[in-house]
């Protein structure tokens, strides 16, 4: 709240300090009811950062906006019905009551807009998740590489977004590197796009999917938890490709491929199945992301490469005939070249 | 701040207020009497306010000046002249490799707006424009260094030209990265500086990157 160079008294104060006391309070008026009614231990309640989405925080910044503003609209809505009063003799009944009606349309229409538009263009809804020390940042880089032993107790998943995000821009900066030290060249698009495209796609997508597949096995993980966990398994990736981009050892990349990827793979192989119940669920689940997690490091790895630069190179060449060849900017002399390969060729079939 | 909320305020006297920090206010006068001043004079002002600022990124100390006044008309001449000398290669050749304009462009101000919400979301106290305007203003010693390679690169493209063309570089990314370390981290609180100066490393750490590696074609 000290942040704001403006200040309002409810909002600000409500804003900054409801992130703490506002959660703790539904935690534990929830914990009861539900403790209560069934034997089943809640294990949402087990996480210091679970159930703070987005629409939570937006709701109730929303709601304490709204509060000011009926306090303002209602002094408003006194003062223009006082005026009304005075032209009822010019305008006439009917005019003024569909003036009326079009000031309520447009007030209700601007308030829900202006809902729609606070609700998600509002930065202060992920400012939770940004709340981080760098001794935090770097203890949980260094744990995404320590698989846990315990299962059977569901694993605390910090709900945080800085890490993550700062590991996909690293990962896009060594991707970069590697593009280039390999002399990729990108047909359609740009270098800084497919790098940019690949790693968030790679990061938002993987964790939407992974989170639908969790819904669908009754794991108890929330969406921001599960960005968060894919996030920080992409520090793995980023050691391995900085590695193995500038010293291109095939051998070197498969041994860092299966410790430090199966590492972190198994890390949150093991965090996920501490949270799912049901043998098929966990096996289900922790086969896809431990599949698509190892698989992008190697995509990674080979898609970018010299070596198998080369081989594309020369396994289009000899399959595809030579009439369909996409004529690019071929000069005279390679067009000879190009008409005696054919003939050759032709001959041989 | 559980104890506010039990204060009652009166609903007829509105309890809202701006508590902004005193920087020399301008008086109602001066805003009035520069709408007839002659166009020189305003083009002056504005140019004298823009080479302060590359002043003041040449030799970076803890001053408020930048901050201040901001002003983005140095970060775009900057990034123009960045993303135009970056554009190599001939349009016809099959090899993409090289930035175009668009793309330099769409990076260093997005990378900034990024770098921006970053170190807003962490708490910091700098308003939006103001961190755009330190970040463009402080490109300007990669844009140099940029200069210089190309110059190099006009007299000779060997082993030599890469070790010198990599110690300028190297020498004026941690230029560029000090220069606005200088200015953002202390509006930072003190034990978060490092996670606001990474971002801001990995940026023009790219910026660096596409530098080193432009080969004229």
């Amino acid at each position: 709240a000290a942040s704001r160079t403006t200040c309002r008294w409810g909002q600000a104060a409500g804003g900054g300090g409801m992130a703490g006391p506002g959660r703790g309070g539904a935690d534990a008026v929830s914990a009861p009811a539900q403790g209560g009614g069934s034997a089943v231990i809640d294990m949402e309640n087990m996480d210091d950062t679970s159930g703070s989405s987005f629409e939570d925080m937006g709701e109730m910044h929303q709601r304490m906006k709204e509060e000011e503003e009926e306090e303002e609209a209602e002094g408003e809505a006194g003062a223009g019905e006082e005026e009304d009063g005075e032209f009822l003799g010019m305008k006439g009944l009917r005019g003024q009551l569909g003036r009326q009606v079009a000031d309520q349309m447009w007030q209700v229409g601007k308030r829900q807009a202006s809902r729609a538009f606070s609700l998600y263009a509002n930065i202060d809804i992920l400012r939770p998740y940004f709340d981080v020390e760098p001794v935090q940042v770097r203890a949980r880089l260094l744990e995404s590489m320590i698989p846990v032993k315990m299962i059977n107790f569901p694993q605390k998943i910090a709900g945080e977004l800085y890490g993550p995000l700062m590991l996909v821009f690293t990962l896009v900066a060594i991707l970069l590197h590697g593009m280039k030290t390999s002399d990729t060249i990108i047909r359609e698009g740009t270098l800084m796009g497919t790098a940019i495209g690949t790693c968030f796609g790679y990061w938002l997508g993987v964790s939407s999917f992974m989170y639908f597949l969790a819904y669908l096995c009754n794991a108890q993980i929330t969406m921001v938890q599960m960005l968060s966990l894919l996030g920080y398994g992409l520090f793995g990736h980023c050691i391995t490709l900085f590695v193995t981009y500038n010293i291109h050892f095939h051998s070197l990349f498969y041994i860092f491929w299966l410790v430090v990827g199966g590492l972190s793979t198994l890390r949150m192989v093991a965090v996920l199945v501490s949270r799912t119940v049901g043998h098929t669920q966990r096996l289900i689940l922790c086969g896809t992301l431990a599949a698509l997690h190892m698989l992008f490091l190697l995509y990674l790895h080979f898609a970018y490469h010299k070596v198998v630069e080369g081989i594309l190179d020369t396994w289009e060449a000899a399959n595809m005939p030579p009439f369909q060849r996409v004529a690019r900017d071929i000069p005279v002399v390679s067009n000879a070249v190009l008409n005696t390969t054919a003939k050759a060729i032709a001959l041989t079939l | 701040f559980p104890g506010l909320a039990d204060v009652s305020i009166p609903q007829d006297i509105p309890v809202e207020g701006e508590i902004t920090v005193p920087v020399g206010s301008h008086s109602p006068d001066e805003d009035y009497s520069t709408l007839d001043e002659p166009v020189k004079d305003t083009i002056m002002r504005d140019l004298k306010a823009v080479g302060k600022k590359f002043v003041h990124v040449m030799y970076p100390r803890k001053s408020s000046a930048l901050l201040r006044d901001w002003d983005l008309w140095g970060p775009l001449v900057l990034c123009v002249s960045l993303a135009l000398m970056l554009q190599g290669g001939s349009a016809d050749s099959k090899d993409d490799g090289g930035p175009q304009f668009a793309e330099v462009f769409v990076l260093i101000w997005f990378g900034a707006v990024v770098i921006t919400l970053n170190s807003k979301l962490l708490g910091g106290t700098i308003s939006f424009f103001q961190s755009l305007c330190v970040l463009g203003y402080c490109v300007m010693p990669l844009t140099v260094a940029m200069l210089v390679c190309r110059l190099v690169l006009l007299a000779s493209t060997g082993t030599v030209s890469f070790i010198i063309r990599l110690i300028v570089v190297g020498a004026m990314f941690g230029w560029s990265t000090l220069a606005s370390t200088a200015f953002l981290a202390d509006s930072q609180p003190p034990n978060r500086k490092a996670l606001v100066v990474y971002p801001i490393f990995l940026f023009y750490f790219v910026i660096s990157w596409m530098i080193l590696t432009f080969t004229p074609q």
